[in-house]
């Protein structure tokens, strides 16, 4: 047996208590570990180790055609894969200088929001499980099921789409898709002020929320903390405002901003979020513009020779990629600058002195997938 | 009274007088604490089972689900294919735990639920025994639970469970204060504590509505910190899973963890019994002075009815409750009790001797 | 500050810096030496404010090994990448900049886990990742493990 373990006991107040939150815990949904050092039920230190479920997508991305990347890349955040899909397909199409025509830019501008959509109904429903309303679960997946069945229409799946492709779309909408997504808009919007009954005006969950994990503007900056989470600490990173591209210059939309830093105003920053995608939505989903559903390109692509970086505004803040190409049909490097990996490093600071239950809030709120930060 | 046909006490009068006229006494002492003891056994398991499944439907129902629904019709043998399922699981435990301790804790939690459906009136002659402090006896036995509940959280030896049971130590204990006081707000208008006195007073109109607005404040603080009491959600701090994976009862497994999970539906049931006995009126059926058509009618719907209704109001109440709130924290947990809960409590106990020494209740 | 005012600045911190033609942001290769004190310039000067690291990558481009620094500022919405080279495969080693921006903490520890580049005055210096006995550093364009990479 190993020493360590039967060595004498050292002395009550020199023993630090350690708890393994994760790989396996209802909460961090997915394999991440938390290495926490509890005082009591404080949390003195918290170290998270990753790398559970490291799949080596940069590696696998240099041996692979642009293409093909589109599929790997629907692995990292595999809950936005139609935003991941457009960052691949706008860094090929920006290095081939090639114009996409405008349905497509339509098309695509309107699956990302639904795509925010789905995703946050998703983390609402699992953030409303994880500070104990089971409920919440039920009623984010009840409406979130009806934006996959119209991409399964559309796409031919529901979750892993890849339905981007450099240049335009694997096929063009269903004939019913403008009409189910009209329909959608009109159920959904009711259905949000349900969402508000549940969970946002409970005082159980105010009390819970308010004030827990503060997060100041200067640390979202400096820890790089993008998306709503960021937006929540008052940092304007909204990418389709700093940076616009498909729609997003053309649309009328605003960025929610919060100013407290606090779990609630990430919260509030997400439930505001949906209704202005569903605003960005309405705009376009009656003008879709005839046309062809992708441009013409070759079946096989070649990025000239330099570098690229391109970012788009996924659900959970800037996904950057950075590619190098050395002029073949696979890129010579291939990086993902994934918003849940930033988002990540965050947690140790906002989370110190809190409860093991701010910390289910914190990192609830923080919305982290894990492949996202594996990769 | 009408409701006097429904009453038990000549049936097992004569049980009683029948088992001493063929056996020795104590031989049908015996026969007798047997029967009594495979009844109440009977009983436990068949609303354990009940409770399961009707908790299941009432959460399907809250969350846009239709529940169990294969098993049987309607998925009623739901929860007879889950019990099967976890008989036949493999009890793993984990090393370096205290073996003694950690087998005897789920046997605590349910003995002590156990102990305290003694004491309740299902109808009239219909309890096993009958004190004279069967509120005090029913409160200090179902509060015992809470050591099977701390053992079990030490001596699994993992660190989730010990937080767990620390908490539940914690809360349990304050939110017992809560659930005496309110109850004593009822004795202090009843003047009794014997279970039997209490339904028997309330046959002209039940103590909620006889208690003027302290009774029904004392329902409101009861039946939240009753559920509080049991561990139930929004206070189920101790087991919290999405916090402490399954808190105390992480390293059970098989028919311990089973254990736990029946003792947590009865002790819900035995907390629904005694709301509905010290305030809704137990068994006695729907009275109100001077309305003696109503009366009559009321009196035909046999007591058992009565109390089982009522119990089942209660329990939905608290599983409302579940399924619709999120999780409070710990310190907002002991912030309600002793801020709030307790304080409002004991001024509820004032007014409620002033309404009964000026007489102002009905 | 546009392209060229960036440029001015950039070589007269380091004159030794090189430019580098891209189209997208200014590019700069800074000596390893230098990139510290020049980071932290950009960072505090009121006119540069690069206080925005939103990617840190390393690359391997076999002769050399390359650490690349995409730099933003929020308030004056420019960008800059610096690029800082070592050619020691055995040793490769480049200042921290983590105590500037403390997203680096994690993205340095990324690019050491995959690439080996050990950062000097890292707060924790350790694989990310991997576990902590992996041998090799897979983004390295020599690695090799014949068991889950197929050459195709």
């Amino acid at each position: 047996m190993n020493k360590d373990i039967n060595a004498p006991a050292k002395q009550a107040e020199e023993v630090e208590y350690h708890v393994n939150m994760g790989p396996q815990h209802p909460s961090t949904h997915g394999v991440l570990r938390l290495c926490l050092t509890l005082e009591g039920e404080i949390i003195e230190k918290l170290e998270p180790h990753c790398g559970y479920i490291h799949r080596g997508i940069e590696k696998m991305c240099e041996k692979d055609t642009y293409q093909q990347i589109i599929h790997l890349s629907d692995r990292t955040d595999y809950v936005a894969a139609h935003m991941n899909n457009h960052a691949v397909c706008l860094l090929v199409e920006n290095a081939l200088q090639i114009e996409v025509p405008e349905r497509v830019k339509y098309i695509r501008t309107i699956m990302d929001e639904m795509t925010r959509i789905q995703s946050h109904l998703l983390w609402w429903g699992c953030y409303g499980m994880d500070l104990g309303g089971m409920t919440c679960f039920f009623y984010g997946f009840r409406d979130r099921e009806k934006i996959l069945d119209i991409w399964e229409e559309t796409t031919g799946a529901r979750f892993l789409q890849s339905y981007y492709t450099p240049g335009g779309l694997m096929q063009d909408i269903h004939p019913n898709f403008q009409k189910r997504v009209k329909e959608f808009l009109k159920y959904f919007s009711k259905k949000l002020s349900d969402f508000d009954n549940i969970l946002s005006n409970n005082v159980i969950f105010l009390e819970r929320s308010r004030g827990v994990g503060y997060l100041s503007r200067e640390d979202a900056i400096n820890y790089g903390i993008t998306g709503p989470s960021g937006r929540g600490s008052g940092f304007a990173c909204d990418v389709r405002k700093r940076f616009p591209y498909s729609m997003y210059d053309k649309v009328d939309f605003k960025e929610i901003l919060r100013d407290e830093g606090d779990t609630l105003a990430r919260y509030q920053v997400r439930m505001d979020e949906m209704r202005e995608s569903m605003h960005i939505i309405e705009q376009l989903i009656d003008n879709i513009p005839a046309g062809d559903y992708s441009a013409k390109m070759k079946p096989v692509i070649k990025l000239p020779e330099g570098e690229y970086y391109q970012r788009v505004e996924t659900a959970r803040g800037e996904l950057g990629i950075y590619c190098i190409s050395d002029g073949n049909k696979t890129p010579y490097r291939w990086k993902f600058r994934s918003p849940c990996f930033s988002n990540l490093s965050v947690l140790d600071r906002i989370s110190r002195k809190c409860k093991i239950a701010d910390l289910i809030a914190i990192s609830g709120s923080l919305d982290l997938i894990i492949p996202d930060i594996d990769r | 009274m009408g409701y006097s046909r429904y009453d038990f006490t000549p049936l097992l009068h004569s049980i009683d007088q029948w088992l001493y006229s063929v056996m020795s006494p104590a031989w049908a002492l015996i026969v007798e604490l047997t029967l009594i003891g495979l009844a109440f056994l009977i009983f436990y398991a068949l609303v354990g089972l009940f409770l399961v499944y009707a908790e299941r439907k009432v959460c399907g129902f809250i969350q846009n689900r239709v529940g169990p629904n294969r098993v049987g019709k309607y998925g009623i043998f739901q929860t007879i294919a889950d019990f099967i399922k976890l008989l036949m699981k493999e009890l793993i435990g984990t090393k370096d735990a205290d073996k003694l301790l950690y087998n005897i804790a789920p046997y605590i939690v349910i003995i002590c639920s156990f102990m305290a459906i003694g004491a309740i009136p299902f109808a009239q002659g219909l309890l096993a025994i009958d004190f004279d402090i069967g509120i005090l006896y029913i409160i200090s036995v179902s509060s015992l639970s809470v050591i099977g509940v701390l053992l079990a959280g030490w001596s699994s030896n993992s660190k989730y469970p010990l937080i767990g049971a620390m908490r539940s130590g914690a809360q349990i204990i304050s939110y017992e204060l809560s659930v005496g006081l309110s109850l004593l707000t009822i004795i202090v208008l009843a003047g009794t504590m014997q279970f039997s006195k209490i339904v028997m007073a309330q046959e002209n109109g039940w103590f909620i509505f006889k208690g003027h607005i302290p009774a029904i404040i004392a329902f409101i603080l009861y039946v939240i910190a009753s559920t509080a009491e049991t561990n139930r959600g929004p206070f189920d701090l101790a087991e919290a899973e999405s916090e402490l994976t399954a808190g105390y009862h992480t390293e059970y497994s098989g028919i311990k963890f089973a254990f736990f999970y029946l003792a947590e539906y009865m002790n819900m049931f035995i907390v629904a019994s005694i709301a509905a006995t010290v305030f809704l009126g137990g068994w006695m059926p729907l009275h109100i002075p001077a309305w003696n058509g109503f009366n009559v009618v009321m009196d035909y719907i046999p007591p058992v009815i009565w109390y089982f209704m009522k119990t089942a109001f209660v329990i939905y109440i608290i599983m409302l409750f579940k399924w619709t709130f999120p999780r409070l924290r710990i310190d907002h947990l002991l912030t309600l009790e002793w801020k709030y809960l307790l304080p409002i409590n004991l001024v509820n106990i004032l007014f409620m001797a002033l309404i009964v020494l000026l007489g102002w209740h009905f | 500050m546009n392209i060229e005012k960036l440029k001015e600045r950039v070589l007269s911190l380091v004159p030794d810096a090189q430019f580098e033609e891209n189209k997208q942001f200014p590019v700069f290769i800074i000596p390893a030496a230098k990139l510290h004190e020049l980071a932290k310039k950009l960072k505090t000067d009121e006119d540069t404010e690069f206080d925005f690291l939103f990617c840190l990558s390393g690359v391997d481009m076999v002769k050399y090994l390359m650490v690349v620094y995409h730099l933003n500022s929020i308030r004056l919405g420019h960008s800059l990448v610096l690029k800082v080279k070592t050619e020691d495969r055995e040793n490769p080693s480049v200042d921290t900049v983590s105590d500037l921006w403390k997203t680096a903490e994690f993205h340095e520890r990324e690019v050491f886990d995959l690439f080996g580049i050990r950062f000097n005055n890292h707060p924790n210096m350790k694989r990310i990742f991997l576990d902590d006995d992996w041998k090799g550093y897979p983004l390295r364009k020599d690695y090799i493990d014949e068991v889950n990479i197929i050459e195709r």
